[in-house]
């Protein structure tokens, strides 16, 4: 069983858990991503590795939907029904990039944490775009201010930073920094129109898919994305993937294929 | 006076295809015992030799006519710990039964029924059988808990070893769990029978990937095993790399079936994992595992399913009693016609074009070879099942460089080594995509080349 060490509610969306899992942590690797499953009925969904001390794991999930909601409901002392990994390609360091803009985008922020940190870690310039709907849905700031040069915020509702889009403000840096690399992750809409933007300004990206997966070792073919006309899966090819051949549209209608069913189940099992 | 084969009790086909029961009810002992008069009790079997793990057939069926199932089960569980198993999914036609006397003249005798019936006597009244195991304290790593993985680690367990199987998903049983659906075989059979092993001593981890969570080398430096069996199978599945493939709507078998039988998405929203298949279903493939989507589809609501086959219906190399289900349950099988793109809109499937087929010289496989005509069909569709065959997964190989595979990326092997010395395979990840009691056969064989192997390279 997977014991839950520790637990802090960063915003009334998002939550962070330390979870004992001494088998996933033993190889873990920035970039890596594992599966957990809360109960012996449950879905088994993906999420980022955030940090691990070698024998506990650090996930940081928003409650979207059914799934995540189950897993906001235990508690320090309960234990989770299944957890592996570690899963996915690590982050492809790009050892040519000397400084990098990460652009966070909502929960992005969690599986943007450990790449940004390797990037500092290694000895590379790193800012940071973050983004979010308020002030309160910007995460993981404190531990971002401990390795960034730079951090610029961003707000839908102007409650903190400027009002508006990461991509405005990561624009007005390109006009005055220069950039080898962006590292894009958020939903699906804001990491294509980062790639729009950077490709403009002649900077690359990196982005970290999150198409729906099941087993996440390449064996049903669920998590698989066209890039540059060729079929990946996600799961053991990425997540994190050099993001201008992405067919975001297609990813999209993907991830998008079960909402009917995502949103009956919410209403039924958790509106009780 | 000639007894003729006795039928299997099955569920009515327009009440099945609606419901995730067992389809084949099994034999009673009335049937079974009838049937079992029939065998000769050769003195040269025929049925022994084509059978992959050699059981006494003649010999457990006389026990059955004797009424001493006991002694029926145990004479089976010499050969093989899965008899339940078996005796359902096992191709029999072309094994053991095809093999059979009897099917000169007329009918084979059904012996997969009969060792089902036997299976399923031994599970009902917990048949047990002690067996003395005498410790040496050496410990050995299964990869995989597939028909491969058990059946070495049962072998292995049995010569005294330590025996830890590493499984990947959360549940054991490899695709006898997430591959062959609940009507077909229920999995409440599965995990009585992989009970079994565990009963003996047999140490089983879940949600363990090695080449992830833990390397061969961690395992054979760190973890001090003094040699792997790798059965892990063929999980990775074959794309037609036709053009649309990615659309919604298109399932790989792996993924349709998975959230099937390891998710339960028939039961969907009691368990949370969704699946959404539409009312005209085109299934691609005539395998077991196209036969067993075509049926899971039907049995989630589908109007319309239908098998796009590229060659005759002679040629479909499913188990035949799959055929004759699928049949009787109104699958549509369309045959001789080969799928050559995905048509949408808005990014979900609508079309599948298909150009239309005919045989031409016998191939490799004794078959006739489908041949191009350059004329072409095409069905409306809301989904499709891509169920076209599998080949191993590459995680193991590309933690491990030193690990030797052909161009299909299956693992060659030397008496079951390959080429690191103390670790071994077998099974689907050997052969690619085959049968249950090969993988099995297999994963017995290798545990005797493991265990002279640890004999010879004692220090
Ligand atoms: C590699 C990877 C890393 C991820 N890391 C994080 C992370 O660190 N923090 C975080 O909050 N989220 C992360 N996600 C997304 C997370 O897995 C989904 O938010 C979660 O599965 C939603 O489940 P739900 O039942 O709560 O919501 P649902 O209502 O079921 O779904 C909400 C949305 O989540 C997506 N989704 C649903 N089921 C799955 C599934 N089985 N696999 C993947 N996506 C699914 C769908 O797009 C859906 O529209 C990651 C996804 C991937 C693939
Ligand atoms: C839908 C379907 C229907 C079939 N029907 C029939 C039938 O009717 N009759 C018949 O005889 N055969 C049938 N087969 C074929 C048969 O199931 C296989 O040949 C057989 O299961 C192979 O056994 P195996 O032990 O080699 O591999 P598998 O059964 O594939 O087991 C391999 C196991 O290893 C695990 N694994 C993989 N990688 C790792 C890793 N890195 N670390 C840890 N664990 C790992 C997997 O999760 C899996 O549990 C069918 C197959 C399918 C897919
Ligand atoms: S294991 Fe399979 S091949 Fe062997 S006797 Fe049983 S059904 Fe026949
Ligand atoms: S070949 Fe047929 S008749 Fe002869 S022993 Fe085997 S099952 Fe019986
Ligand atoms: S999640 Fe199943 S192949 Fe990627």
């Amino acid at each position: 069983m997977y014991k839950i060490k520790k637990k802090q509610i960063l915003n009334k969306d998002v939550e962070l858990m330390i979870v004992e899992a001494p088998m996933v942590a033993k190889n873990a690797k920035p970039g890596n991503f594992l599966i957990v499953r809360v109960d012996d009925k449950g879905e088994r969904i993906p999420l980022t590795i955030v940090e691990t001390n070698g024998v506990d794991v650090t996930i940081i999930y928003q409650k979207l939907g059914y799934s995540t909601t189950l897993l906001s409901k235990k508690e320090v002392g309960d234990s989770l029904c299944d957890v592996v990994g570690p899963l996915g390609q690590p982050t492809h360091i790009r050892d040519d990039a000397k400084r990098i803009l990460g652009i966070a985008g909502g929960v992005g922020a969690a599986p943007l944490f450990p790449q940004l940190k390797e990037y500092a870690r290694l000895g590379k310039t790193v800012d940071l775009v973050i983004g979010g709907r308020t002030k309160e849905h910007l995460i993981l700031v404190d531990k971002y201010k401990e390795f960034c040069e730079n951090i610029y915020y961003a707000t839908d509702d102007g409650s903190y930073g400027t009002k508006g889009f990461v991509t405005q403000v990561a624009e007005s840096l390109y006009q005055k920094n220069k950039y080898d690399l962006s590292i894009a992750i958020g939903p699906l809409i804001m990491m294509k129109n980062c790639v729009l933007l950077n490709k403009k300004y002649k900077i690359k990206t990196d982005v970290s898919l999150n198409p729906i997966m099941i087993d996440g070792t390449g064996m049903c073919g669920n998590c698989r994305v066209t890039i540059n006309g060729e079929t990946k899966f996600a799961c053991v090819d990425g997540p994190d993937f050099p993001a201008e051949g992405i067919d975001f549209e297609e990813l999209m209608a993907r991830q998008n294929y079960y909402k009917k069913e995502e949103k009956h189940i919410c209403k039924l099992k958790l509106e009780k | 006076m000639k007894i003729d084969r006795v039928k299997m009790p099955v569920q009515e086909p327009n009440i099945r295809n609606c419901n995730f029961n067992e389809v084949a009810l099994g034999l009673d002992l009335q049937l079974a015992k009838i049937e079992a008069s029939r065998c000769l009790d050769c003195k040269n079997p025929r049925c022994v030799k084509e059978c992959p793990v050699n059981i006494d057939i003649p010999a457990f069926i006389k026990s059955i006519k004797e009424e001493n199932i006991e002694e029926a089960y145990f004479t089976i569980y010499k050969s093989n710990i899965l008899p339940s198993i078996c005796g359902r999914v096992c191709p029999q036609e072309k094994q053991c039964e095809g093999a059979c006397i009897l099917g000169i003249k007329s009918e084979p005798v059904s012996i997969g029924a009969l060792e089902r019936f036997v299976g399923d006597y031994a599970i009902t009244n917990n048949l047990k059988i002690e067996e003395c195991i005498i410790e040496n304290n050496i410990k050995v790593a299964i990869v995989g808990s597939g028909p491969a993985g058990i059946a070495c680690a049962v072998s292995l367990r049995r010569l005294g070893y330590t025996v830890d199987i590493y499984e990947a998903l959360h549940e054991f049983g490899g695709v006898l769990q997430y591959g062959i659906p609940e009507f077909r075989l229920p999995k409440s059979i599965v995990s009585t029978e992989i009970n079994k092993a565990k009963t003996m001593g047999v140490n089983f981890f879940k949600n363990i990937i090695i080449g992830k969570s833990i390397t061969i080398n961690q395992l054979l430096n760190e973890y001090n095993y003094k040699s792997i069996f790798l059965g892990n199978g063929a999980g990775l599945p074959k794309s037609l790399g036709l053009k649309g493939e990615n659309l919604t709507g298109i399932y790989f078998a792996n993924e349709f079936l998975t959230r099937v039988n390891l998710m339960k998405a028939n039961q969907f929203p009691e368990a949370p994992t969704p699946v959404r298949i539409g009312q005209n279903v085109a299934i691609v493939g005539g395998g077991n595992v196209a036969m067993d989507a075509a049926r899971t589809a039907k049995r989630l609501g589908a109007k319309n399913v239908f098998v796009l086959y590229r060659r005759d219906m002679n040629a479909l190399p499913a188990r035949l009693e799959e055929v004759h289900h699928a049949i009787e349950e109104e699958i549509d099988f369309r045959l001789l016609l080969n799928p050559v793109e995905f048509i949408g809109e808005n990014y979900q499937v609508k079309q599948v074009k298909c150009e239309i087929m005919e045989l031409g010289e016998k191939d490799a496989s004794g078959r006739r070879r489908p041949m191009p005509t350059n004329k072409f069909k095409t069905f409306d569709i809301d989904s499709c099942v891509i169920s076209i065959g599998q080949s191993p997964n590459p995680i193991i190989k590309k933690a491990t460089p030193n690990l030797e595979v052909d161009n299909r990326g299956r693992v060659i092997v030397n008496d079951y080594q390959t080429s690191i010395p103390g670790v071994f395979a077998g099974g689907d990840v050997v052969t690619g995509a085959a049968t249950v009691i090969l993988a099995m056969g297999a994963g017995k064989d290798a545990a005797i080349q493991m265990d002279k192997y640890i004999q010879t390279n004692k220090d």
